[in-house]
C-alpha cells in the first residue's frame, strides 16, 4: 500500500471510484498502470490530461512514462468518440474479402478520414487490426455490435440511420 | 577451489582478450583499443540496444548480436568489422538521415554531432533513401533550453539520463513507430515541465536535438563524459 | 478436488444429460454471436418449452465452420456422433428444429459437412462445441482436470517435463521451440519466484484460434497453465489477452472463478502443497506486444517495447524472475498429451513436428472457420478437400500463412505436407496458424504492401532498421503499386529487406521483410509488370490498366 501523499479524487464524479477500485485492487502498485487507464477508458470513453495525471500521481509513476504508456497502445484515445462510432476491421481475411472498398466507401459518405470523428460529434470512424472474427470477413463493429459478411450498402444505411437521429 | 573473480578469455577480430565475466563485448572492446560504432550507448547509462550500430558477428551463430549488452563468453569468437557489417552500419546511418531533418549546416551542433562523426567514420558519402522530410515542432519555451524534434535520433539518452542519474523522469516517448517523440510530462511545452533545469539531457544528446540557447552562434561542444562519474559517485555511496 | 470427486461430477453431469431424450446445442461463439445465435438460444428454450419434448438446451463453443453460421447440432445425448448439424440457423427456425427431433431432419438447414471434418483430429478443439464453455463441470465431464490432478498427485516435476519432452510439442504460436527444452530451462533458471504467462495476444490479423480456444474450452488452457506451473515451479500466472477479445476475457473471468471455487487453483490444489493462481492482464492494441519480451513489459505496465535477448525470458523475465512464456494451443494440448501419454501424441504428425494444428482458414475460400488437421498433411487437401476450394469459379492463386511474418505459398508447393520446416523452406513460416487463401482477384504487389503498412504502423519505434526500414519499404511498394517505380527502386527494396531482416531488434522488424521476399520468389513477375509496364493483371492497384493484348507485343514473361 502507498506510505506518499494521494491525490484526491477530481471530481464528485462517481466514475473516478471506479478508477480508484481498479489501483486499489492492485494494491496501487505501479505496474496497475494499463489495467487502471483500460478502466478509465471504458469509463469515459477516452483519456484526458486530468485522468492521465490522477492516476499517474497515484501510482507514483513519472507524468512523462504514464503519457508514453497510454500514447503507444492503439485501444487507449486521447479524444472522446462521437456519439457512435463504426469500427471497420483492417485484418488481413477482411482486407483481401474488400475491406478497404467499405473503407474508402465509408470516408467518402462521412468526409473524414479513418481516426477521426465528424464535425458535429456523432459518428467516429475507427480500424480495428483484427477482431478475430475472420470467418465473417468483411467485419465492422458497430458501436460494439460485430457485423459480418459486410456489403457496403448495408454499412452506408447503418450510417445513414445514425445520421438521421441528430 | 574457489573463483573469486570469474575471469574469461575470447577473440575480438582475431585478438586474444581477457575479460571479467560481467562485462560486455562493447566494454572489453574498448579497452582494447578496438573501434565499434555506437549511438544510444553511453558510459554510465543503461544499454538500450536500440540504435543496432554495435552489432557484431559471432562464431557458429546465424544472428548478429549488439555489444554494448552482449555479455562475454569463454572462448566466444566475435568480429566487429566485415563488409557486410559497414553495409548495415552504413544503411542505418542513411535511414536516419532520411528520416527526420538533419540538415547540418544550420545546426548548432555543427562539427561537434556523434551522428555526423558517426557517419564520417564508417565513410557514408551518400545517402541513397529518399528523404522523407516530416514537418516536425520546436520547442523554445524552456528559457535555458531548446528541443528541435527535426534532429532528434530516438537515442533515448535524454530518457536515461533523467531517469536514472538525475531521477525526476520528465522526459519519456511518446506515440510508436516512425511517429515517436520524446515528450516532457503530458507533452507539455519544456518550459512548463517539472524539468529541474539540469542540463544533463542537453550534455548527453549525441545532436542538436537538444541544445543550449547561450551556445547559439558560437560552438556547442558537448561532456557526457560526467555522465560516469556522477553514477561512480553515486554507487560508492 | 480429488481423483474420485472429479469422476463423482462426470458421472452427475453425464447423467443429467442423458436425462433428456435429446440435446440441442447452439453455438455461442463470437462469430455466431455475432448472428444472434444468444437469440436463438432463447427461442429454441422457448419452443422446447412449449412442445413439452423432454429436449435441453445448451450453448456451446464454436463448432469450427464459422461462414456457416449460426450452428446447431441436435440430437440424442448418448450419439454425439450421429447428431445432426444444421447451419445458418435462425430464431424464426426454432419451432421446425424442435419439431424435428426423434423425426426426419429439417433438409434445408442441414450442413453436409463430411468433408470438412475429414481428417481432422480434434485435441485442442476435443471440446469446442460439445461444453457449454460457461460450466466448468461439463468441462470435468470430458475429463477435465484429471491431467492435472495426475500430475500433482502421482508426478514428479521432472517426470512432466519429460513427457512434455517426449511428446515433441513445439510452440504453436508460431516459432516452434520445442516446449520441453523451455519449461526444462526455466525449471532448473535460478529464482525462488517464478511466472507462467499464457500469450493470448493473437495479433496477427486473420487469425482466431486463440480467441476460440479462450471462448470455447477456457478451463483446458488453465488446467495447461497449472500443470506447467506445477513442472517449472511456478506460483502465479498471467493470461495477457488482446483487448479486442471482451467475451474471451468475461469467459476466461468467470471460468477462473469457478476453478478457484472448485479448488483447482489457490492454494493447497487437490489436497497438495501446490499454489498457483492466474490473473488476467489486458493487452491494449499493439501488435509488438505479441513478442515475449514486449509482452512482459506491458504486464510490468510499461510501453510494449522488446529488450535485446539474451537474456531469455525463461531465465530473467517477467520483473527478473524466470519466467515461462507460451502460447495458448501450446497449454491446450498439455492436459491431453498427459492424460493420452507422449507416445500417443508423437504417433500423430511428422518426424520434427509431431501433433497438430489449429488453422484459421479464411479468405477465398469456401469452408471458412477453424480446422485442427495433423502435421504432415498436405496444403492441397486443407484447401481443396477440408476447405472446400476457392468459391465463384475463380482460380487458387496463393495461400498466406504466418501473418505478417510469414509468406505466400504458390500452386507449385500445394503438395507440401505441413511442418515447420518444410513450410520454412518454402519461404513462409507457420505461424500462429493464420491461412489465408487468396485467388487470382488478389495483387501479390498489393498483398506485399497491406503486410509492410501493418509492420509499419505496429512497430514499437525503438530500433531504427524497423522503425525507419519499414517506412522506407513501404514508400517504395506503395511507388511500385502506383506504377511509378524503377528498376533501381525495387533493387532498393531488396537490399532493405536484408538490412532490416538481419539488424532489427526484434522477430517483428526481422520478419517484416518477409512477405515482400516471398511475394518476390514466386511473383516477380507482378513486380516487373507493374515497374515496366505499370500493369496490375489482378486489377486492384492504381497504376495504369494495359490489356493483355498489348503486353503479348511488348514481350513480356510471365
Amino acid at each position: 500500500m502507498p506510505t506518499y501523499p494521494m491525490p484526491p479524487l477530481p471530481s464528485d464524479d462517481k466514475r473516478w471510484k471506479i478508477v480508484n477500485g481498479t489501483m486499489r485492487r492492485h494494491g496501487f502498485a505501479r505496474n496497475a498502470l494499463i489495467e487502471t487507464l483500460h478502466t478509465v477508458q471504458s469509463s469515459f470513453g477516452f483519456l484526458d490530461d486530468v485522468a492521465i495525471r490522477f492516476v499517474a500521481k497515484s501510482l507514483h509513476v513519472p507524468l512523462s512514462q504514464a503519457f508514453g504508456v497510454a500514447t503507444f497502445y492503439n485501444h487507449f484515445s486521447l479524444k472522446p468518440a462521437g456519439k457512435h462510432t463504426c469500427t471497420i476491421c483492417l485484418g488481413t481475411a477482411c482486407y483481401i474479402k474488400g475491406a478497404d472498398n467499405l473503407m474508402a466507401a465509408a470516408e467518402k459518405r462521412l468526409k473524414i478520414k479513418a481516426g477521426h470523428t465528424t464535425p458535429d460529434g456523432n459518428i467516429s470512424l475507427m480500424t480495428a487490426r483484427c477482431v478475430g472474427a475472420c470467418g465473417r470477413a468483411p467485419v465492422i463493429l458497430e458501436d460494439n455490435e460485430l457485423v459480418g459478411l459486410v456489403e457496403p450498402q448495408v454499412m452506408l444505411e447503418q450510417l445513414e440511420r445514425w445520421a438521421a437521429h441528430d | 577451489m574457489s573463483v573469486a573473480v570469474d575471469v574469461k578469455t575470447l577473440v575480438i577480430d582475431g585478438i586474444n582478450v581477457s575479460a571479467r565475466a560481467d562485462q560486455t563485448v562493447l566494454e572489453v572492446a574498448r579497452e582494447n583499443n578496438i573501434a565499434i560504432p555506437t549511438l544510444c550507448h553511453l558510459d554510465g547509462l543503461s544499454d538500450v540496444g536500440a540504435c543496432r550500430m554495435c552489432l557484431v558477428e559471432v562464431k557458429n551463430s546465424p544472428k548478429l548480436f549488439p555489444s554494448c549488452v552482449l555479455k562475454v563468453e569463454e572462448g566466444m569468437e566475435v568480429t566487429t568489422a566485415s563488409p557486410r557489417l559497414k553495409h548495415y552500419r552504413q544503411t542505418i546511418l542513411e535511414l536516419l538521415f532520411a528520416e527526420r531533418n538533419h540538415i547540418c549546416s544550420v545546426c548548432v551542433s555543427n562539427g561537434h554531432c556523434e551522428l555526423q562523426s558517426t557517419a564520417q567514420s564508417q565513410g557514408l558519402t551518400h545517402v541513397c533513401l529518399p528523404y522523407r522530410n516530416p514537418s516536425l515542432p520546436i520547442d523554445a519555451s524552456h528559457e535555458r533550453f531548446v528541443l528541435d524534434q527535426n534532429r532528434c535520433i530516438l537515442c533515448t539518452r535524454c530518457v536515461r539520463v533523467c531517469a536514472e542519474i538525475e531521477g525526476a523522469h520528465v522526459w519519456d516517448v511518446m506515440g510508436r513507430g516512425i511517429d515517436s517523440l520524446v515528450i516532457t510530462d503530458l507533452h507539455d511545452p519544456w518550459g512548463e515541465s517539472s524539468c529541474t533545469r539540469c542540463g544533463k539531457c542537453v550534455q548527453v544528446c549525441p545532436t542538436g536535438a537538444l541544445s543550449d540557447k547561450s551556445k547559439f552562434g558560437s560552438d556547442h561542444p558537448k561532456y557526457p563524459e560526467t555522465v560516469s562519474y556522477l553514477n561512480m559517485m553515486r554507487e560508492e555511496r | 478436488m480429488t481423483s474420485e470427486e472429479l469422476v463423482q461430477v462426470a458421472e452427475t453431469v453425464t447423467a443429467e444429460r442423458q436425462a433428456a431424450d435429446f440435446e440441442v446445442n447452439v453455438c455461442v461463439a463470437l462469430g455466431c454471436l455475432s448472428q444472434h445465435s444468444d437469440k436463438l438460444k432463447d427461442a429454441l428454450c422457448a419452443e422446447a418449452v412449449a412442445s413439452g419434448r423432454n429436449c435441453r438446451v445448451r450453448g456451446t463453443g464454436c463448432m469450427g465452420l464459422c461462414a456457416a453460421g449460426p450452428l446447431v447440432r441436435v440430437g440424442k445425448p448418448a450419439e454425439a456422433a450421429a447428431q445432426t448439424l444444421y447451419a445458418g440457423v435462425h430464431e424464426a427456425d426454432a419451432r421446425e428444429v424442435i419439431e424435428s427431433l426423434g423425426n426426419k431432419p429439417v433438409e434445408r438447414l442441414e450442413a453436409h459437412l463430411d468433408t470438412y471434418f475429414h481428417g481432422q483430429i480434434p485435441i485442442v478443439l476435443e471440446n469446442s462445441g460439445y461444453i457449454d464453455p460457461e460450466k466448468i463441470d461439463e468441462y470435468i465431464s470430458r475429463d477435465g482436470y484429471q491431467a492435472l490432478i495426475h500430475a500433482l498427485t502421482e508426478m514428479d516435476p521432472q517426470s512432466v517435463i519429460d513427457q512434455i519432452a517426449k511428446s515433441g510439442l513445439r510452440g504453436r504460436g508460431g516459432g516452434g521451440y520445442p516446449t520441453g527444452l523451455k519449461w526444462s530451462t526455466v525449471a532448473k533458471a535460478v529464482g525462488t519466484q517464478k511466472y507462467v504467462i499464457c500469450n493470448a495476444d493473437e495479433g496477427d490479423p486473420g487469425a482466431f484460434m486463440d480467441r476460440s480456444v479462450l471462448e470455447s474450452d477456457p478451463q483446458r488452457v488453465i488446467e495447461g497453465m497449472a500443470i506447467a506451473g506445477y513442472a517449472v515451479g511456478a506460483s502465479k500466472g498471467y493470461i495477457y489477452v488482446r483487448a479486442e477479445y471482451p467475451l474471451a476475457v468475461t469467459r476466461m473471468t468467470s471460468s477462473l472463478q469457478q476453478a478457484r471455487r472448485r479448488g483447482l487453483l489457490g492454494n493447497n490444489i487437490c489436497g497438495t502443497t501446490f499454489a498457483f493462481d492466474i490473473e488476467i492482464r489486458l493487452g491494449a492494441g499493439a501488435f509488438v506486444c505479441g513478442e515475449e519480451t514486449a509482452l512482459i513489459a506491458s504486464i510490468e505496465g510499461m510501453r510494449g517495447q522488446p529488450r535485446p535477448r539474451p537474456p531469455y525470458p525463461a531465465v530473467s523475465g517477467l520483473w527478473g524472475a524466470p519466467t515461462l512464456i507460451n502460447n495458448v494451443e501450446t497449454y491446450a494440448n498439455v492436459p491431453t498429451i498427459l492424460r493420452k501419454g507422449a507416445e500417443w501424441f508423437a504417433g500423430i504428425g511428422t518426424e520434427k513436428s509431431k501433433g497438430t494444428k489449429v488453422f484459421a482458414l479464411t479468405g477465398k475460400i469456401t469452408n471458412t472457420g477453424l480446422v485442427e488437421i495433423p502435421m504432415g498433411m498436405t496444403l492441397r487437401e486443407i484447401i481443396f478437400s477440408i476447405g472446400g476450394g476457392v468459391p465463384n469459379g475463380r482460380k487458387f492463386k496463393a495461400v498466406q500463412t504466418g501473418g505478417p511474418s510469414g509468406g505466400c505459398i504458390p500452386e507449385e508447393h500445394l503438395d507440401l505436407p505441413i511442418s515447420y520446416e518444410a513450410l520454412i523452406e518454402v519461404g513462409s513460416m507457420m505461424g500462429s496458424g493464420g491461412m489465408i487463401v487468396m485467388d487470382d482477384t488478389s495483387c501479390m504487389v498489393n498483398v506485399a504492401r497491406f503486410f509492410m503498412e501493418f509492420c509499419m504502423t505496429e512497430s514499437c519505434g525503438k530500433c531504427i532498421p524497423c522503425r525507419a526500414g519499414t517506412a522506407q519499404m513501404y514508400q517504395l511498394l506503395t511507388k511500385i503499386c502506383d506504377g511509378r517505380a524503377t528498376h533501381a527502386d525495387l533493387e532498393l527494396l531488396i537490399d532493405l529487406c536484408d538490412v532490416v531482416k538481419n539488424t532489427s531488434l526484434c522477430g517483428l522488424g526481422m520478419t517484416a521483410p518477409n512477405p515482400v521476399l516471398s511475394t518476390l520468389r514466386y511473383f516477380k513477375h507482378e513486380y516487373m509488370e507493374h515497374i515496366e509496364h505499370q500493369h496490375c493483371r489482378a486489377g486492384v492497384c492504381a497504376c495504369g490498366r494495359k490489356p493483355a493484348n498489348e503486353l503479348a507485343l511488348a514481350g513480356v514473361t510471365a
